[in-house]
């Protein structure tokens, strides 16, 4: 199940390398064969588009240097654009890995999402009947814009009064969303948006999706939250998938209320939106961990409605990558780190927003960035460059094995505190995450086995 | 034999005295009078009868919890004919000292008054308490101008007070000897050494467990937890303060804490607690007190930055402002050194008749006072119930921290317990910081009259506070603060100025407070 890394290069010997664009040729060769690798140390280059995080992880990785423009490269942490130009004739040794699915906007755009999940969801009734497909109800009502128009008319008419969201299916950041509550609302947008587009004749309409507005969302201290959380996809065909331990909570800086629709920063929790609100103060930092969010809300419901809500978080994370894994091309080559945006509501009932193919990995603080530095390190630790992993493991550092082809559990000895039989998932989102401590052991013991197996 | 029994009916009549007029009393005579109607209370056997019925429908245990709750706070009376002073503060000089505090805070309050020509109190025009009152749980998106208020002292400026106290009655003698005390502190208050502490603080021991240390992921449940977790509900269903007192020694659950503690403080929600806290929310409606301006700066500049508490910036707000108009609180000047401030209205300085408490509860708050409620935002979500703990955390424990006196839970005897366990038992340390300018109460300080709110991660600082509420007492912050310096010690030796010394231990929150504490007090080498 294991896709196997033939990385034989050994540690130390990495390479990781951006190839020059495409010109000419319609293939480039990646990655050094193997009879190569073994025989020298290679001065080992990387290169990466993204200049935060990611490059200070990549730069301080023993053995991994960078690659500039024209060079071979074993391991391209790239951006969606480059994957969209390029990947297609881009020819890969087996080794070599990259950091997106070819295809990966079937799960990450809002409107391919909702009908891949539509689709597993009838096929989920058909198999295993309603209660089974009931699981997915985690995606508020969503119809796409403008080919659904006539659904939604029908859908908006039989819940009056309740509020909207309108959201454009490829932007991020919180651009270009707008709430309503009539269907005037939209007709004057549409308006808007035709008028302007009038000018620019080449620029084709952009599709939205209009979502139910969940009006009762979970409220700290008066406040909007959402949660993002973060799953490292190793394959879809077989499903492998990692749940790190640590996220966070972003607040919305302003009190909640239904009143002031148009204002924008009290509903949009992003931080980019927030940043630019007027009331933002960098130093207030509006972010908790996961944990901290986990404790606060263990001392208000109880640790058994907590485990019942990360359990319903989980169930979330695997059916939406369920849903899509007939549909993605699973290259062995992909892999990925989506960044998954969850809110609560008042019911302690968890709901998808959306999933993000490239989540930000710039650092808003210190503790931000000690955060996703260390995601980023326990990702290419899973991502095994270094073929020093049995690819039996359970936990890497930050990260649970959520789903291995199947649901992965927990040790034995663990507390059931669900109740529902002996079967605890082998998931610690917004739990103790004592990395450091694991990865030695875990490095400790791959070693020794090395050494008696040699 | 006979002054203990003397002693004991005084303190029996002092507490019926004080809860005579509490609405426990009114509650029990009501439930009596209500009894006569069930068949087993017969006229012959009355008293019995009643009492009876009291133990068995749970009033005799209300009536225990309030009696417990009495006596933790109330300081037992010295000799009956001592004067009131002593009850505040038995130490003359300390009063003196605290009396000249006082002074200087008020002519700082006086002064930035007069500077910015605001007047202490004022009544709200009608659209302004209006549109407070659509403001009220959103306060914080309030941006006044609050350039030109400074708080009107910081820990640090009474840490020099504290510093320049002095036992007139006590010489110390111009040669050093082993008996020197090297700290900054320089009174001979009596204050425990670590075999004391071991003593009182015995449910720390090594072979008991703890939450904090028994309860982490290497730990299986089975050996403590789930136990602990079971007693502890069971406490909670006999409603038994002084049981809920012992057990929340070893900590508490992070599910039951909030019942708990209202358990141990004797908090009950009941309508006329609502109704009062309702009360006070008008005060603050209709009028504007100077002090409001300078709680709205404190939670500025403190909660508002920190990472964790941003979110509750508004229950601050409400309780802080609320708490300042509370005139309940001025009971706890009896066993308070302080005394609230007296102000008078315009034009009639000195006479007695027109003055008043400014501000009414008599608390002028400083620079980090809001911090003093933060931490029970992640407790508390009701306003009445978060107010009420507040407000009885700050009588029993909070205001010992911000005094002069000689209680040993004061801030002159945790001050000195610290330096005298940090020159006793880490003397090579001691001797290194002073040597290097960088004292380490001045270091500590900050810690302790903030009783560590705001400097621990939020669910160590709730394991403390456990503690201090379990042994009701303020002592374990000196012993922690301590500990710290014990755990730091080896980059603390090799600082060479106060502000390294300060970098050294400026973060502490991924400090595990428990196990700091269990290794200092019973497995550290004295």
């Amino acid at each position: 199940m294991v896709p196997s890394s033939e990385a034989l290069l050994g540690p130390g010997t990495t390479a990781i390398r951006c190839p020059k664009k495409l010109q000419n040729q319609n293939y480039k060769g990646h990655g050094l064969s193997k009879g190569k690798e073994r025989q020298q140390r290679a001065s080992i280059r990387f290169k990466t588009t993204l200049m935060n995080t990611l490059m200070d992880v990549l730069r301080h990785r023993p053995g991994w240097v960078e690659v500039k423009d024209e060079g071979e490269w074993d391991f391209y942490w790239c951006d969606v654009s480059w994957l969209r130009e390029n990947f297609d004739h881009t020819y890969m040794d087996e080794h070599v890995r990259i950091s997106h699915f070819r295809n990966h906007y079937e799960l990450t755009r809002k409107n391919y999402m909702v009908k891949n999940l539509k689709r597993f969801r009838k096929q989920l009734e058909r198999e295993a009947g309603k209660l089974e497909a009931a699981k997915c109800d985690f995606f508020p009502k969503t119809f796409e814009m403008p080919c659904e128009y006539h659904l939604f008319v029908e859908e908006f008419r039989k819940n009056p009064g309740i509020t909207w969201i309108m959201k454009p299916v490829a932007r991020s950041q919180g651009k270009g969303i707008f709430l309503f509550r009539r269907l005037k609302d939209i007709m004057d947008w549409r308006k808007d948006t035709r008028s302007s587009d009038d000018q620019k004749d080449d620029i084709p309409v952009e599709n939205y999706v209009a979502q139910r507005y969940i009006e009762n969302p979970y409220l700290i201290g008066g406040r909007k939250f959402d949660l993002r959380v973060y799953v490292l996809v190793m394959s879809y065909i077989p499903l492998w998938a990692w749940l790190y331990r640590d996220g966070f909570a972003r607040f919305s800086n302003t009190r909640f209320t239904l009143n002031s629709i148009d204002d924008q920063y009290i509903h949009l929790t992003n931080v980019a939106v927030q940043k630019t609100s007027p009331d933002y103060h960098p130093k207030k930092g509006c972010k908790w961990m996961l944990q901290r969010f986990r404790q606060y809300l263990a001392s208000k419901h109880g640790p058994e409605a907590v485990e019942t809500l990360f359990r319903d978080i989980d169930n979330i994370f695997v059916k939406s990558l369920q849903s899509v894994q007939k549909v993605i091309i699973s290259d062995k080559h992909c892999f990925e780190l989506y960044g998954y945006d969850i809110l609560i509501d008042q019911d302690l009932k968890p709901w998808l927003l959306e999933v993000n193919a490239s989540p930000s990995l710039t650092a808003s603080s210190q503790e931000d960035y000690e955060l996703k530095t260390c995601l980023l390190e326990d990702t290419l630790h899973v991502v095994d460059m270094e073929a020093r992993l049995t690819g039996r493991e359970k936990r890497v550092g930050g990260f649970d094995l959520m789903w291995n082809d199947g649901p992965v559990s927990r040790e034995e000895g663990a507390p059931d505190l669900s109740g529902m039989g002996n079967f605890v998932t082998n998931t610690h989102l917004g739990c103790v995450n004592d990395r450091k401590k694991q990865l030695r052991q875990l490095f400790c013991s791959l070693q020794v086995q090395k050494k008696a197996s040699s | 034999m006979l002054q203990e029994e003397s002693d004991l009916s005084l303190i029996i009549a002092q507490i019926v005295q004080k809860l005579k007029g509490s609405n426990l009393y009114s509650q029990l005579e009501r439930q009596a009078w209500a009894s006569l109607q069930r068949p087993e209370i017969k006229l012959e056997s009355l008293k019995e009868d009643i009492k009876e019925f009291f133990k068995i429908s749970g009033w005799e245990k209300k009536l225990q919890n309030a009696v417990y709750s009495e006596l933790s706070v109330f300081p037992l009376p010295s000799h009956p004919a001592a004067p009131p002073e002593h009850l505040k503060e038995p130490l003359v000089y300390m009063r003196k000292a605290q009396g000249s505090w006082e002074k200087r805070i008020l002519k700082s309050l006086n002064s930035m008054c007069t500077e910015l020509s605001i007047p202490l109190a004022r009544k709200r025009p009608a659209g302004e308490q209006k549109e407070l009152l659509n403001k009220w749980n959103e306060m914080g998106t309030d941006e006044p101008d609050l350039s030109l208020f400074r708080p009107v002292y910081a820990p640090k400026d009474f840490l020099e007070v504290l510093i320049n106290l002095r036992n007139p009655n006590y010489e110390n003698g111009d040669s050093l000897s082993f008996r020197t005390h090297l700290g900054l502190i320089q009174v001979p208050l009596k204050v425990k050494d670590i075999p004391e502490l071991k003593e009182c603080f015995v449910e720390l021991g090594l072979n008991i467990g703890q939450l904090g240390i028994d309860d982490s992921t290497q730990v299986p449940p089975e050996l403590f937890e789930n136990e602990h977790v079971r007693i502890g509900q069971k406490v909670l269903a006999e409603q038994d303060s002084a049981a809920a007192q012992q057990y929340i020694r070893q900590g508490s659950p992070t599910a039951l804490r909030a019942e708990l503690w209202a358990l141990i403080l004797n908090i009950s929600s009941q309508p006329e607690d609502v109704l009062y806290y309702e009360q006070l929310k008008t005060n603050v409606i209709q009028h504007d007190l100077l002090v409001d301006s300078l709680i709205y700066k404190d939670v500025k500049l403190t909660a508002s930055n920190d990472d964790y508490y941003f979110v509750f910036e508004d229950y601050l707000y409400q309780v802080l402002l609320c708490f300042s108009r509370d005139t309940s609180v001025l009971s706890h000047f009896a066993f308070n050194s302080a005394s609230p401030p007296k102000s008078y209205i315009r034009g009639k300085l000195g006479l007695e008749e027109y003055a008043v408490f400014y501000p009414p509860n008599g608390v002028i708050p400083f620079h980090g006072f809001s911090m003093y409620v933060a931490p029970l935002c992640f407790l508390y979500h009701e306003p009445s119930k978060l107010y009420q703990i507040f407000r009885e955390m700050y009588v029993r424990f909070f205001f010992r921290l911000h005094s002069i006196s000689s209680h040993p839970s004061g801030i002159v005897s945790l001050c000195l317990l610290f330096e005298t366990l940090l020159q006793t038992y880490l003397p090579q340390l001691f001797y290194h910081l002073r040597e290097i300018g960088a004292q380490p109460l001045r270091i500590s300080f900050k810690w302790m009259v903030r009783a560590f709110s705001g400097y621990l991660a939020t669910d160590q600082l709730l394991l403390l506070w456990d503690r201090i509420l379990g042994y009701n007492s303020l002592e374990i912050l000196a012993v922690l603060a301590a500990a710290v310096f014990a755990f730091r010690a080896v980059n603390l030796m090799e600082v060479t100025s106060l502000a390294a010394a300060e970098a050294v231990l400026a973060d502490l929150s991924t400090l595990k407070v428990m196990p700091l504490l269990q290794i200092f007090l019973f497995a550290t080498v004295t």
